[in-house]
């Protein structure tokens, strides 16, 4: 057993400068339990006075080991954790695992459930960047902005509700299509929240967009460039910020993004009041997508008819022996998967997320790894608060919108 | 596989005589960890794969040759071509020569790599833990590291699960 001992100056000679070792520079610990760092998120500062020389991420206290857990569990039962880890973003986690697991089994989605795929989605990215948008500016002392995007967000976890019957952690997007179809008041309660929602962004800009106090707390602070974005992997709206016009609903389209008209907003600065520009643009531009998939939303059957992998439905299993089986089989041993790895990726409200899936063709997955935008966002924080005031990494954390249980996974 | 990507993967097999591998539309090239860095370097500065977005590892124990295999995938911006790379890593402790020189973004995937599977990356900057606690003991997701339940010991197999069962911190 090696002894307990604490982090000493030895450890972190590498990371501060020769200032820190001689006491001329301070060394300040923020959070883990810090209000405005969105969770749990540790930073190691270096301050010189009031200036940030140096900045050391430290992650992991929202760790909850959700892939080792994975290895153990049938593929249905791992998709359950998935909404755990960006828990702002759930239907996005759960798209991401069904479209790699669908790859894998080369399973055909019914086209009415790729188009609902694309209405949650993008509600839940407007459902993110309406948190995003609420706290980010209560870090900045803005309190009524909060106020205003969380009247809206009721709405959106009104809908999911609706669908699914959990407000959060929906679990509503299944391998080969979806749990079940969408209720009759779906289609009007989208419609409702489509037609009131550019107003009320708005009124979100009518506070923020000329404000003074918001323009000098994020106008040129956190920059960063598209050349560094690209070697540390940040993606998302950071990079867009920064003037690189890159999505992957665009680059890389998956489910049926390919059909919809879309914009990706870009701006040129890359710092906070670019970010949250591109933000709000693209509040605009997934109500222009949910409006064209409502209106385009074709009937049909929401789940594959591959009753080796989706369970038979409900009506089946009473008159049908071949439904009745299959059910036994999907929920006591669950469906294999052919041997074979995958790497599918999705545009989150966050940048790029990616899951690597492994099969060795057993019930229970080898490997399923998630490469997650927050992480790669805080190792690029850095960069972004390196000879900035104290006052603004508070605003930077909060543009760089992260979640923590997207970070430690 | 496009004609960029393909033009990418004969020269880095034709370089270094690595096999590849296609799949679900992915191609994947098989490198050793001498010729890793070297071949990344190649794909990076002559055919626009300036953005590593995985690297990961997976764990094939019981298995010992390879044991581990290191995932990467690249994705070229100006091409929209992602591209796989693997390393096949052998024994209980490997290793391999660090990403960080040629992609920053390498730091923190191999410091969790390191943390999870116990990967050693050779000259890399900051060889901390990154998710775990750093007293923590083992490295979690490889596949002999217990899940967390206590396993029964019964009379005949006592001793082998003593050997890997985790003991509370004294």
């Amino acid at each position: 057993m090696p002894e307990f001992r604490d982090v000493t100056l030895d450890d972190l000679r590498n990371l501060v400068s020769d200032r820190a070792l001689s006491g001329e520079t301070v060394l300040l610990n923020m959070g883990p339990q810090h209000p405005s760092t969105h969770g749990v998120l540790r930073l190691l500062l270096e301050l010189d006075g009031e200036i940030v020389i140096n900045c050391i991420p430290d992650i992991g206290f929202l760790h909850t080991g959700v892939e080792k857990n994975m290895e153990s569990k049938i593929y249905q039962k791992a998709e359950v954790m998935t909404d755990r880890l960006d828990y702002t973003n759930t239907i996005g986690n759960n798209l991401v695992f069904c479209l790699a697991l669908e790859k894998l089994l080369d399973l055909e989605v019914p086209e009415r459930a790729e188009y609902v795929r694309v209405i949650l989605t993008e509600l839940s990215r407007i459902n993110s960047h309406l948190i995003w948008l609420g706290t980010s500016c209560l870090d900045l002392a803005a309190m009524s902005v909060f106020l205003y995007t969380f009247r809206e967000r009721e709405l959106i976890l009104d809908i999911f509700e609706m669908c699914s019957g959990q407000r959060m952690m929906t679990t509503y997007i299944r391998p080969g299509g979806l749990w079940r179809d969408v209720p009759a008041e779906f289609t009007p309660a989208v419609q409702n929240f489509v037609d009131i929602f550019p107003r009320r962004i708005e009124e979100y800009d009518g506070i923020l967009h000329k404000n003074r106090l918001f323009l000098e707390r994020t106008k040129g602070i956190g920059v960063i460039s598209a050349e560094e974005c690209i070697q540390y992997s940040v993606s998302g709206p950071i990079l867009r910020a920064c003037g690189t016009a890159f999505d992957f609903r665009r680059a890389r389209p998956y489910s049926v993004y390919d059909r919809f008209d879309f914009d990706i907003p870009t701006q040129q600065n890359g710092d906070i009041y670019d970010r949250y520009l591109v933000r709000m643009e693209e509040l605009r531009q997934s109500t222009r997508i949910i409006e064209q998939a409502l209106k385009n939303m074709p009937g049909g059957p929401t789940r594959s008819n591959n009753h080796k992998v989706v369970p038979p439905p409900r009506s089946e299993i009473g008159t049908s022996m071949e439904a009745l089986i299959h059910h036994f089989k999907l929920w006591t041993e669950g469906f294999s998967v052919p041997a074979g790895n995958t790497y599918q990726t999705i545009e989150t409200p966050r940048g790029m997320l990616g899951v690597y899936m492994e099969s060795d063709g057993s019930p229970k997955p080898l490997r399923v790894h998630y490469h997650t935008p927050s992480r790669t966002g805080l190792q690029a924080m850095p960069i972004m608060t390196r000879n900035r005031f104290l006052a603004d990494v508070v605003g930077i954390i909060g543009s760089v919108d992260i979640v923590l249980g997207d970070a430690d996974r | 596989m496009n004609k960029h990507q393909s033009r990418a993967v004969e020269k880095i097999q034709k370089e270094f005589s690595s096999r590849v591998d296609e799949a679900h539309d992915e191609a994947t090239l098989f490198l050793t960890p001498e010729n890793f860095i070297p071949a990344i370097q190649l794909l990076r500065d002559n055919y626009g794969y300036d953005m590593l977005v995985l690297e990961t590892a997976v764990d094939y124990w019981p298995q010992l040759e390879p044991r581990f295999h290191l995932v990467c995938r690249l994705w070229s911006m100006v091409e929209n071509d992602m591209l796989g790379v693997r390393v096949p890593l052998n024994g209980n402790s490997p290793s391999l020569p660090t990403l960080t020189s040629v992609y920053p973004a390498a730091n923190w995937f191999e410091r969790e790599v390191w943390d999870m599977f116990g990967i050693k990356f050779e000259g890399h900057p900051d060889p901390r833990r990154l998710i775990m606690p750093y007293d923590w003991e083992g490295h979690p997701l490889r596949r002999d590291y217990p899940l967390g339940y206590e396993e029964p010991q019964f009379t005949f197999n006592f001793e082998k699960i003593a050997a890997h069962k985790p003991h509370p911190k004294e």
